[in-house]
């Protein structure tokens, strides 16, 4: 599988339909690369026409925003905004609710003004154009999933249906934690935490998190975030559950069944 | 005529002296920066209509919703009771509207009743839930002291506002049958039509009419009171639950406030812009976040003022649930502790507290220096601690937002302060150098490889 890169597309005269923006976690975070790989076996299935920034794309700045430092954010927000004009970029997609956050609401003040979905809406979009056809038989069957909304995501974005519009699509058994929604609790990861050090208290968010994922009995947690997946997957290993119990990415799940 | 009088004088009195505390609270929310109210009118209203009116959000948990509810409808409605209070004080009549309204008034008396009863219930159940059942939002730290009795001395004006009710109404039903010329008939009314004659049937006529008369002055002194208490009180939330939800940012719970000077500067530092456009050149750069009341918006405050400090937010945060210190509605709470403290020396023209360097005769917001800052109030542990989940702002049912001010002064911290965690430092560097969150031996693209 070819990866198309924007520059390259561009020098063949070529404009793709849409930009994956795979973000710093989707393209140096061992785990997150997986979702990215999946998430790309998702875009050729399709036959999307997309491309990557590859090393043109710059971390949106996010984290550093959110931590106070507005400074390392409008630089790093203006690069990027400088390089989409140049390519007059008007669709993104991402598997990052930080990275789709920080271009769909942060970025508009700055002058960078474009349409960006999650790669969950635009997994749920190929679904209901009937362009990505799953695999019968699928290993889904009679097996528990929960599912962790992230907050960037849902809470502040109130995007809860379309991902589990997606596990409907692949008939798993979703199970829903009893903080979910609207009412999710956050792995502890947003606001730059992933960054540094829990301050001073009883537990830390993820290990809260992952032992209501436990009191489902769910085998597998469905996730949509990076950084949740990361979060969720050291709460898993913390209480020693790693043989009972996954992360995935709902990109992942997708693409395990095409 | 001694009762029109007395009654004028003492209404005249409290509205004063009410007057004067709810333009002291209009001030210090006026502490604030400004900020221009933008968005649609439609959609403000809307808010205002399903959050404020109708109590949408508090619908997340229903028990307390629905007996919040009781009171609330309760409160509402009395207001017409009360306005009969007002024209017979002034005009030394008695229950004049029992006269021009018939029937209708003896429905809605008789439903005012039957509310008061659910009043009586609700609040008899908030006091067991703050005291005996001590559910867990209701014992947080910093409702110790005087939080706790605020919420309880409101309860118990509730629980003799209530008594005065039913003493005036039970005690006037009796009456009518002794005295009809002087007591107009007011139908049966639904709860003092029995609970009258059950209680106060057989006492004699002065004792009858010295109870209908404790009953009329003890409610209208407890409301009188209650106007004059709530601007010191979490209770402002029945006057400014309106006016927060209907300015409460339209703005997606995604953006951050843009900082324009510092993109100015950085569009400068790029090129992008003239330097002649650049409007900090040469000139000091100014400070940056906020450390106190004076730097957050006015709107802000107006929030912190509209706290009634019933902690869904802490009880939804995850940083509190698992221990840390932060909890949002200690944010608010100390933000309008702070503009209290600022307020109150200005409104004395404390002026050991102007600021040399800035000069003046009165103390103002301008030249205002007391060597505190909001940092006095809250730790820098707790701001720290926020995840910007969201889930404070998500909880609240009046639509404050305490994620703004966690995030303005987690912005005074880094940018005027140069501090912070340590820990941000490499991730800053890293994404000011090498454009990524981590700093990576690898190009961005590596990953293709591997496909």
């Amino acid at each position: 599988m070819q990866i198309p890169v924007l520059a390259e597309l561009v020098a063949e005269g070529k404009s793709p339909e849409i930009l994956f923006w795979v973000g710093c976690a989707g393209s140096f975070d061992n785990r997150a690369q997986k979702v990215t790989r999946a998430f790309c076996k998702i875009l050729h299935e399709a036959g999307i026409s997309y491309a990557i920034l590859g090393n043109e794309e710059h971390c949106t700045g996010e984290a550093a925003r959110r931590a106070g430092n507005e400074f390392v954010f409008q630089m790093a927000a203006l690069q990027n905004i400088q390089v989409l004009e140049g390519y007059d970029i008007k669709k993104i997609v991402t598997a990052c609710p930080h990275c789709f956050n920080t271009l769909k609401n942060d970025y508009p003040a700055l002058g960078g003004h474009y349409e960006v979905l999650h790669h969950t809406q635009l997994i749920q979009q190929l679904f209901l154009q009937g362009r990505l056809r799953l695999k019968e038989g699928g290993s889904f069957k009679g097996k528990r999933i929960t599912y962790h909304d992230s907050c960037y995501l849902g809470r502040v974005n109130g995007v809860y249906e379309i991902p589990r519009a997606i596990l409907a699509e692949l008939d798993a058994e979703l199970v829903e934690m009893k903080r979910s929604k609207s009412n999710g609790l956050c792995c502890g990861a947003g606001g730059a935490q992933m960054f540094k050090e829990d301050e001073p208290g009883d537990k830390r968010i993820n290990i809260e998190r992952t032992e209501e994922v436990l009191s489902t009995n769910a085998h597998m947690i469905a996730a949509n975030c990076p950084f949740c997946i990361t979060m969720l997957q050291d709460g898993i290993k913390f209480k020693e559950k790693q043989d009972d119990v996954i992360v995935k990415d709902l990109a992942e799940l997708v693409a395990e069944r095409l | 005529m001694l009762q029109p009088l007395l009654f004028m004088v003492i209404v005249a009195v409290a509205s004063l002296t009410a007057f004067r505390s709810f333009r002291r609270i209009y001030r210090n929310i006026h502490l604030g920066k400004p900020e221009a109210i933008v968005g649609d009118v439609t959609t403000r209203l809307k808010n205002v209509l399903l959050v404020a009116f109708g109590q949408k959000k508090m619908f997340k948990q229903w028990l307390p919703a629905v007996l919040h509810l009781f009171i609330y409808v309760a409160f509402v409605i009395t207001q017409i009771e009360l306005g009969g209070i007002f024209i017979d004080g002034i005009t030394g009549n008695h229950r004049v509207l029992a006269s021009y309204l018939g029937g209708i008034y003896t429905v809605i008396i008789g439903f005012i009743e039957v509310l008061s009863v659910l009043a009586l219930v609700a609040t008899i159940t908030f006091l067991a839930r703050r005291n005996l059942l001590k559910i867990p939002r209701f014992i947080k730290p910093e409702l110790d002291g005087w939080p706790r009795l605020d919420a309880n001395l409101i309860l118990f004006g509730e629980i003799i506002l209530i008594v005065g009710i039913f003493c005036m109404n039970g005690a006037d039903v009796v009456l009518q049958k002794i005295q009809p010329d002087h007591y107009p008939d007011t139908g049966f009314l639904a709860i003092s039509g029995w609970l009258g004659p059950f209680l106060f049937g057989g006492l004699s006529e002065g004792t009858l009419v010295a109870i209908e008369r404790f009953g009329w002055w003890l409610h209208l002194l407890t409301v009188l009171a209650f106007v004059n208490y709530l601007p010191y009180s979490k209770h402002l939330h029945i006057m400014l639950a309106f006016p927060n939800v209907y300015l409460s940012r339209l703005k997606p719970r995604g953006e951050m406030d843009n900082m324009p000077v510092i993109m100015n500067e950085v569009k400068s530092m790029m090129g992008l812009v003239e330097e002649s456009e650049n409007t900090t050149d040469g000139a000091e750069m100014p400070e940056f976040g906020a450390k106190d009341v004076f730097d957050l918006s006015w709107k802000t405050i107006l929030e912190a003022y509209t706290c009634t400090e019933c902690g869904r937010c802490t009880e939804a945060c995850p940083a509190n649930i698992t221990g840390k210190k932060l909890s949002p509605r200690k944010i608010m709470m100390d933000i309008r502790d702070r503009a209290e403290e600022i307020g109150q020396r200005i409104e004395v023209n404390h002026t050991p507290f102007i600021n040399p360097e800035k000069g003046g005769d009165t103390l103002t917001a301008e030249n205002y220096a007391d060597g505190k800052s909001l940092f006095d109030y809250i730790s820098r542990e707790e701001i720290h601690a926020c995840t910007t989940c969201n889930a404070c702002v998500e909880a609240c049912p009046v639509m404050i937002n305490p994620v703004v001010p966690i995030l303005e002064l987690r912005r005074y911290e880094i940018l005027t302060e140069a501090a912070g965690p340590h820990e941000w430092v490499p991730m800053f560097t890293s994404v000011e150098n090498s454009g990524a969150v981590w700093q990576m031996p690898v190009a961005r693209d590596a990953w293709t490889q591997e496909v």
